[in-house]
């Protein structure tokens, strides 16, 4: 069975994977947001081990003291080490979003690919709705539901996984469009595969390029939004640290003791800043990104 | 004009610095100069650096290329060295760029006389109020019909020749002394190209001005240069006079690309020129052509050759431009293209008053109004494929071959009419109910291979797809049919795991051709296969379809709007005009009197790679988007129409002799 191995999993293919990879490593934006991403994830993982205070532990003598040898960021309101508490506050954020973002391509690129598949009227009124809830403003959605259903995750997730694969819909259409006008579709349409064999084989592969760009751009909207939600107080419960709710707590000290909020808006923008660097070194990777191909 | 030379490239090494740090020359020691009313024509294949040349006249290089070293003068002024504000005022205005496509770089939404007077407006010192006036003389002189009317059109109300007519009108804004043209003919149609060749030449001759003309149609070429410089690999392997390069070329690569050229005088099929070039940044020790030339020796491998005079005049990069006339004229291993007699197993396909119609009534005006329906695109096509033979159908964009094709393919249904396989029974519309023998019987080769091959796909998984769907191979078995099939179009087993965008264009096309044979078709579908490819290529895929056929007796229906390659490849050609039939017959009958008038003007329009080869053209370049309702299709364009019945009555058939047949009512005798 070696033979079948050969042909099916390609070597050409885990190539070009590995060749993408080091493409991105290669560019400037792709070295930088790689490794903002990798620490960051790095970062949620192990910082309840090498954190040096307990995130929970109040000291009423450290009240919104600055920063010091032993409290490198200060302390908060409560007399919280800010250093400890940004260390571990990315984690519920990536988690949320870690799981909502495949959540959401998944689902709007099922939908996205299903509409562009279909065409016609039936694709133009869907893609009405479609329309019309992306005119409303997201914040607004998103309230209605947590104000409904509560902020605990099993409501974030789906909440945050089903608004945002609406506008992965779009692109996915718009990327199944594309594809199957071209003709390797209509080949293999003529030799009478079935539509299931052709999205599987044909339509797929060319998709997934677009939907894996589109998902990482998802995942810092997402990043921002969760935040949002925290610094609004529908995010995170206290005492869970959280760069959103912390930036919130920091604000109404803003005047005098203003290093409250450096290490959250930092941490949360460097991750952003990563991730969307990654996005944008994977579309150049992959060759998608026609911005790269613009006349002078 | 004092300057001897008005355009001057010297020493011209054009390059970029790779991701590893190194440059590479696209372009190496360029030197090429143009004088005033003179034209000179840029030849090679893809990526042998024509473009960047033309390009680098402008004093523009693309993004990431640069200049290395070497000088580009204008007139006296140093290109490369004048600042960003002078070279816009020189760019468009005294030199101008026509490129390919210019249709697709008109602005949709603005109005013709708009953007012809927008070129006004940067290049000219004429007042506002007389640009009405000069626009519609700029359009009369490109003759576009009724100028005064397309001043307020919008650019896809004209046909690509128009639009590409605009382009030259545009260019001549700004009373140029030099034309720069990238391709401005390639896209078109034999007649529009045949016609917009006659302005550029009447024009550069009126207005004296200098030319570039890049381009890899050597007849195009022919028509309107005056020098020729042939490039290969970033480097001029041959200069000399038109005459010169077309008719006795005297390097290896010029001779090879001339002979791989399907003519209209020869029944053979061309020359392939084998391998490919080195790509950009490959080291090269000696003549970057040694590996794919006959007459190479130990030193064209190890030492570089230099650009040399020759007695004659012309300068050529090979040490034996002596030695040419032992090179190959013509393809001594395959000039049979089989024949097929009469009685050949009977018909493979039949095609019976197929009618084939796009416009789709919406359901309120099928239900409530009897509006005239547009007529079919395709109509009264009654066809018979023997089996073994190669049908050709030829015909310009929009004469329904394709269309044609689809519906044979199963992936248009056709609206009246049917299909009859090998004789016996109905061929079902559409490909989803057809059973499994029919599917696999019938199989179609696309236009591009980027195309019609899943880039994400290896060559072993595209391989796979029909030999599994209609052979269930898998395993060793699969592995050692693709392999088989791979080295049928002379390809190895190297390639299974390569991505197609690993591959040459050349290389996609076996591939693809590959895909085809492997269901062992019956049929093969030929929807202008070659005309993707470089012309050295073509000539190697032509070899392959040809070879195959006669190794498996395939039946071929073979589409392409190149009358030549048509002519090389088949037994018999069908001539189509807006979805009907012209004239149907054997390959010598139909390249022969007697002719229908279309087939005619067809023929007349095609340019050889000669400069003593003048064209005839007689009907006008219109292309029209419908045909007319009554009366014979080509009614509108036809310079022998006889008057009234042409437009009332469909024309009758005119039998001759081995089925040949010219509908025209024309009668026999007189055609």
């Amino acid at each position: 069975m070696k033979s079948t191995v050969a042909l099916t999993e390609n070597p050409a293919k885990r190539q070009r994977y590995v060749a993408v990879l080091l493409d991105m490593m290669n560019r400037p934006s792709g070295a930088i947001g790689l490794s903002l991403v990798v620490f960051h994830l790095c970062l949620a993982i192990i910082s309840p081990v090498i954190a040096p205070y307990d995130f929970k532990l109040q000291d009423a003598s450290l009240m919104l003291s600055q920063p010091s040898n032993a409290h490198w960021l200060g302390a908060d309101h409560l007399g919280r080490d800010i250093f400890s508490r940004t260390m571990l506050g990315g984690r519920e954020a990536l988690l949320v979003t870690g799981i909502a973002t495949p959540l959401a391509v998944l689902w709007g690129g099922f939908v996205g690919i299903l509409f562009g598949l279909t065409g016609g009227r039936l694709d133009e009124i869907l893609m009405r709705i479609v329309d019309a809830f992306l005119s409303l403003p997201w914040i607004l959605k998103m309230l209605v539901l947590i104000v409904t259903f509560g902020t605990g995750l099993e409501v974030l997730i789906p909440t945050l996984a089903f608004f945002y694969g609406i506008p992965v819909i779009r692109i996915a259409r718009a990327a199944t469009h594309n594809v199957i006008a071209r003709d390797f579709v209509w080949a293999a349409k003529a030799r009478g595969h079935s539509q299931i064999s052709i999205i599987w084989r044909e339509l797929l592969p060319n998709v997934l390029d677009t939907l894996m760009v589109e998902g990482a751009m998802r995942w810092s909207w997402m990043l921002l939004a969760f935040s949002s939600l925290s610094f609004l107080g529908f995010g995170v419960s206290p005492p869970t640290p959280d760069w959103g709710l912390m930036i919130s707590d920091a604000r109404g000290y803003m005047s005098f003791a203003p290093w409250g909020v450096i290490g959250p808006v930092v941490a949360l923008s460097s991750l952003i800043i990563g991730i969307n660097l990654t996005a944008d070194a994977l579309a150049k990777a992959l060759g998608i990104d026609r911005a790269q191909k613009a006349p002078m | 004009m004092s300057a001897p030379t008005f355009i001057n490239i010297q020493n011209l090494s054009v390059g970029y610095t790779s991701q590893s740090g190194e440059i590479i020359r696209v372009l190496r020691d360029v030197s090429l100069s143009i004088n005033r009313g003179e034209s000179i024509g840029l030849v090679g294949e893809s990526g042998s650096g024509k473009s960047t040349l033309a390009l680098a006249a402008l004093g523009f290089f693309k993004r990431g290329l640069r200049a290395l070293e070497g000088d580009v003068e204008f007139d006296g002024i140093d290109m490369l060295a004048i600042g960003r504000d002078d070279l816009q005022a020189i760019r468009g205005g005294r030199l101008a760029l026509i490129p390919q496509n210019s249709g697709q770089s008109l602005t949709p939404t603005l109005r013709i006389g708009l953007q012809v007077a927008e070129a006004l407006r940067l290049h000219s010192q004429l007042d506002e109020s007389d640009f009405e006036a000069r626009v519609v003389e700029l359009l009369t002189q490109v003759r576009l019909p009724e100028p005064a009317t397309l001043l307020s059109r919008f650019p896809h109300e004209l046909s690509g020749g128009q639009q590409q007519r605009v382009a030259v009108a545009m260019a001549l804004a700004g009373e140029p002394d030099a034309l720069l043209l990238d391709e401005p003919t390639t896209g078109l149609d034999v007649t529009t190209q045949a016609h917009i060749l006659e302005l550029l030449r009447d024009l550069a001759s009126e207005r004296n001005m200098a030319m570039l003309y890049v381009s890899h149609d050597l007849g195009a070429i022919s028509r309107v240069c005056d020098r020729v410089a042939v490039m290969y690999s970033g480097e001029i392997a041959l200069k000399g006079s038109t005459k010169q390069v077309l008719l006795s070329p005297r390097h290896p690569y010029a001779h090879g690309l001339l002979a791989s050229i399907p003519r209209l005088t020869q029944t053979s099929l061309p020359l392939a020129l084998n391998g490919r070039p080195p790509m950009p940044g490959e080291t090269i020790t000696g003549c970057a052509f040694a590996d794919r030339c006959a007459l190479a020796d130990e030193r064209c491998r190890s030492t570089p050759p230099t650009l040399k005079q020759l007695e004659s005049g012309e300068k050529v990069r090979c040490f034996h431009p002596d030695r040419i006339d032992q090179l190959p004229v013509v393809n001594k291993m395959v000039t049979q293209k089989g024949d097929v007699s009469v009685d050949h197993g009977g018909d493979a396909l039949g095609l019976n008053q197929l009618a084939i119609s796009y416009a789709m009534p919406s359901l309120w005006n099928q239900l409530f109004s009897n509006a005239s329906m547009p007529p079919d695109t395709v109509d009264n096509i009654n066809i018979f494929i023997r089996a073994g033979e190669t049908l050709g159908l030829v015909g310009e964009s929009g004469s329904g071959k394709s269309t044609i094709l689809k519906a044979i393919a199963g992936l248009i249904s056709p609206k009246t009419g049917h299909l009859v396989l090998n004789g016996e029974g109905r061929l079902t519309p559409k490909v989803e109910d057809r059973p499994a023998l029919h599917l696999r019987q019938i199989q179609m080769i696309f236009q591009n291979p980027d195309d019609s091959l899943n880039p994400r796909h290896t060559i072993a998984q595209i391989l796979a797809q029909p030999l599994r769907l209609y052979f269930s191979l898998t395993g060793e078995k699969l592995r050692q049919r693709s392999i088989e099939l791979l080295e049928q179009v002379r390809l190895g087993s190297h390639y299974l795991n390569r991505l197609p965008n690993q591959l040459s264009g050349g290389e996609k096309q076996r591939v693809a051709v590959a895909r085809a044979f492997a269901a062992e078709p019956a049929i093969v579908l030929c929807d202008e296969v070659t005309s993707a490819l470089d012309v050295s290529v073509q000539a190697a895929v032509l070899d392959l379809l040809n070879e195959l056929k006669a190794q498996r007796g395939t039946t071929y229906i073979f589409v392409s709007h190149d009358l030549a390659v048509v002519r090389a490849i088949s037994n018999r050609v069908a001539v189509l005009y807006q979805g009907r039939l012209c004239e149907i017959g054997p390959v010598e009958a139909v390249y022969s009197k007697p002719f229908h008038p279309y087939t005619d003007v067809l023929l007349g329009a095609v340019l050889e790679p000669n400069p003593d080869f003048i064209p005839k053209l007689s009907a006008d370049d219109v292309v029209e988007l419908s045909p007319p309702k009554t009366g014979c299709p080509f009614q509108r364009r036809c310079p022998r129409k006889l008057g009234k019945i042409c437009e009332t009555d469909v024309p009758p058939a005119r039998l001759f002799d081995n089925g040949h047949q010219i509908n025209c009512h024309i009668p026999e005798t007189a055609l």
